[in-house]
């Protein structure tokens, strides 16, 4: 593949919620792009038939009666939130 | 007292003929820990004021209604959420994170009698191969302190090596069990992929963590296994099968066993130390009267490339949970919702944290999903298959665990790609989902060597079955490091 610029790892960064400086993501940038050459392997191999493998067991869905049951206890939840009010937990504004 | 040279057996002996008791045990762990923990640097956190509790009034409970691991100490993982114990998975995101559940497993140790003494060290969320990606302290090999004890289960494997503790329970996603096990010369067992509940485990690869149980014996750790198997409908990947009793596998009798040795396990990069005890290793399962042919698993050397991606894909995912608003670390930097987001998980994570969540981001990123993610999940078919095709005509799969001993502490760190490779001959066991376990084979400039084991699906009684013949055999788990001498006793 191309060589992986600063510019597409600070996009990467974004999109992943991670704040990064131009001096870690030119860090990151060399390693990742060793990462992915090193992925390039796997070209090597014809996949054209070959059905994807998500999960190595026969998956069920686990159902249970559409009961209600007593949810967890809202004092203990708040124990380890940091900032919280009146059973309510306290984020950064969002609408001005 | 030392739990060093001793099994689950001898300690229930000695509480029986009341040369100690439960409480005398738990105490004494305690001494050891913190007598050792200078050097070491196993635990981030210990249980001593409800463990010593616990201890007592489990010295009331009659002989009777006690199981074979009843009243003996166990040290957990970071990353297995305990009930009222801080829990960080090693990182500063979960700084101070007090569970108010505990996983499925902790309950399961709880019902079979253990007491938790306290939490251990790992690679931040479970990524690594040395303990040294860990927010909160270098684990060291009790063998060699200079010398890593191995990822990410590494403080789980040093302290049941250094004897702070005869059991622990550790995850695998890629090898985090049975490379810290070869290590630190005992005993760890990555079941198959939904023998144990993952309910309570801090994801990280969902599709491919295990948890399982690292002890100095096979015995000891089959016992263990038996405590934390099982059904569990709060984990929708927990296999509705039944558990046999693990133990009961242990014949002794391997006549006619087939075993596979996959010529890829002693290829280019894999140490001659390494191959020569798997080598003398055979031998001895030989003459016990096991056959042993030379197999290939040609889709090996793409298991690497196949596991990073698949496994940082699913870390991008499991990881974007942790965002400061509902528990753990919460950045001092305020500013707009998305800076407090990016502030908090950039301060709180590690940078090989960073370095998997960006990659598995960009591989499930538009335009390149069907180039890696898309691709590795064919290969991983392709890998699958290989171990299907050996089990119809194999019992069992044996190889090393590592291509090589622990290295030194800071020696290849700032080299992601090399120390990615020291997972190569664990990762396609993960890809697989069959059990494998690691049991001390040899060493190699005084440090431990693993003999790898391989199963089927399920088939972890086999497993159990050649390790113990092995371990019968042989006198390594025996050996002790002399890191521990004037320890506590």
């Amino acid at each position: 593949m191309a060589k992986m610029t600063k510019e597409e790892v600070i996009e990467v960064a974004h999109l992943a919620r991670l704040a990064i400086t131009d001096e870690e993501a030119e860090h990151f940038a060399d390693q990742l792009e060793a990462i992915t050459n090193a992925m390039e392997l796997l070209n090597e191999l014809d996949t054209e038939n070959v059905e994807p493998t998500t999960h190595v067991l026969q998956m069920v869905n686990v159902l249970r009666e559409d009961k209600s049951v007593p949810g967890l206890d809202r004092d203990l939840v708040m124990k380890n939130v940091k900032e919280h009010e009146g059973g309510q937990v306290k984020v950064p504004t969002i609408l001005e | 007292m030392s739990f060093v040279e001793k099994t689950a057996a001898q300690l229930q002996e000695m509480i029986h003929t009341k040369e100690t008791t439960i409480a005398e045990m738990t105490e004494k762990a305690f001494e050891r820990i913190e007598a050792l923990e200078p050097k070491v640097d196993a635990f981030l956190a210990l249980n001593k004021e409800r463990a010593t509790q616990l201890a007592k009034e489990m010295d009331q409970v009659p002989f009777a209604e006690r199981g074979p691991l009843f009243g003996l100490p166990i040290g957990v993982k970071d990353n297995i959420v305990t009930e009222g114990l801080e829990t960080t998975a090693s990182s500063r995101i979960l700084e101070g994170f007090n569970p108010i559940y505990n996983a499925t497993v902790v309950d399961k140790l709880r019902e079979a009698g253990m007491v938790t003494v306290g939490k251990l060290n790992m690679d931040e969320f479970a990524m690594g191969s040395s303990n040294e990606n860990s927010y909160y302290k270098k684990t060291k090999n009790p063998w060699n302190l200079e010398t890593v004890p191995g990822g990410s289960s590494g403080g789980s494997a040093a302290a049941v090596a250094a004897g702070e503790v005869p059991f622990s329970l550790g995850s695998d996603t890629g090898g985090s069990i049975r490379q810290p096990a070869a290590f630190c010369g005992v005993v760890g067992m990555k079941p198959t992929y939904g023998r144990v509940s993952r309910f309570g485990l801090i994801a990280y690869a969902s599709s491919l963590d295990q948890i399982g149980p690292i002890t100095r014996t096979v015995n000891d750790n089959a016992l263990l296994l038996n405590a934390i198997a099982g059904y569990d409908d709060k984990d929708s990947t927990s296999a509705n099968v039944e558990v046999p009793d693990f133990t009961s596998a242990l014949t002794g009798d391997i006549t006619g066993l087939r075993i596979g040795v996959p010529k890829e396990y002693f290829a280019e990069g894999v140490g001659e130390a390494a191959k020569e005890a798997v080598l003398d290793a055979l031998k001895v399962l030989e003459e016990r009267g096991a056959i042993c042919e030379e197999i290939s698993l040609p889709h090996s050397k793409y298991a690497l490339s196949t596991y990073y991606i698949l496994a940082s894909s699913e870390a991008s995912s499991n990881l974007s949970r942790f965002d400061g608003i509902r528990y753990g670390y919460r950045t001092e930097k305020a500013g707009s919702l998305l800076e407090f987001y990016m502030n908090t998980r950039s301060e709180g994570f590690g940078d090989e944290v960073k370095r998997r969540i960006m990659l598995g981001t960009y591989a499930l990123s538009s335009g390149y999903y069907d180039a890696y993610y898309k691709k590795a999940q064919k290969v991983r078919t392709l890998i699958k298959k290989d171990f299907d095709d050996a089990f119809e005509k194999y019992d069992v799969i044996v190889g090393p665990t590592t291509p090589t001993p622990a290295f030194k502490i800071g020696e290849i760190i700032d080299d992601p790609l090399t120390m990615y490779a020291n997972d190569i001959l664990t990762i396609p066991v993960n890809l697989a989902g069959v059990p494998a376990i690691s049991i001390p084979c040899g060493f190699e400039n005084g440090l431990p060597l693993g003999l790898q084991i391989i199963g089927k699906h399920f088939d972890e009684e086999t497993v159990y079955r050649v390790a113990d013949v092995y371990e019968k055999a042989t006198d390594f788990h025996k050996k002790t490091p002399q890191t521990w001498e004037g320890a506590a006793q």
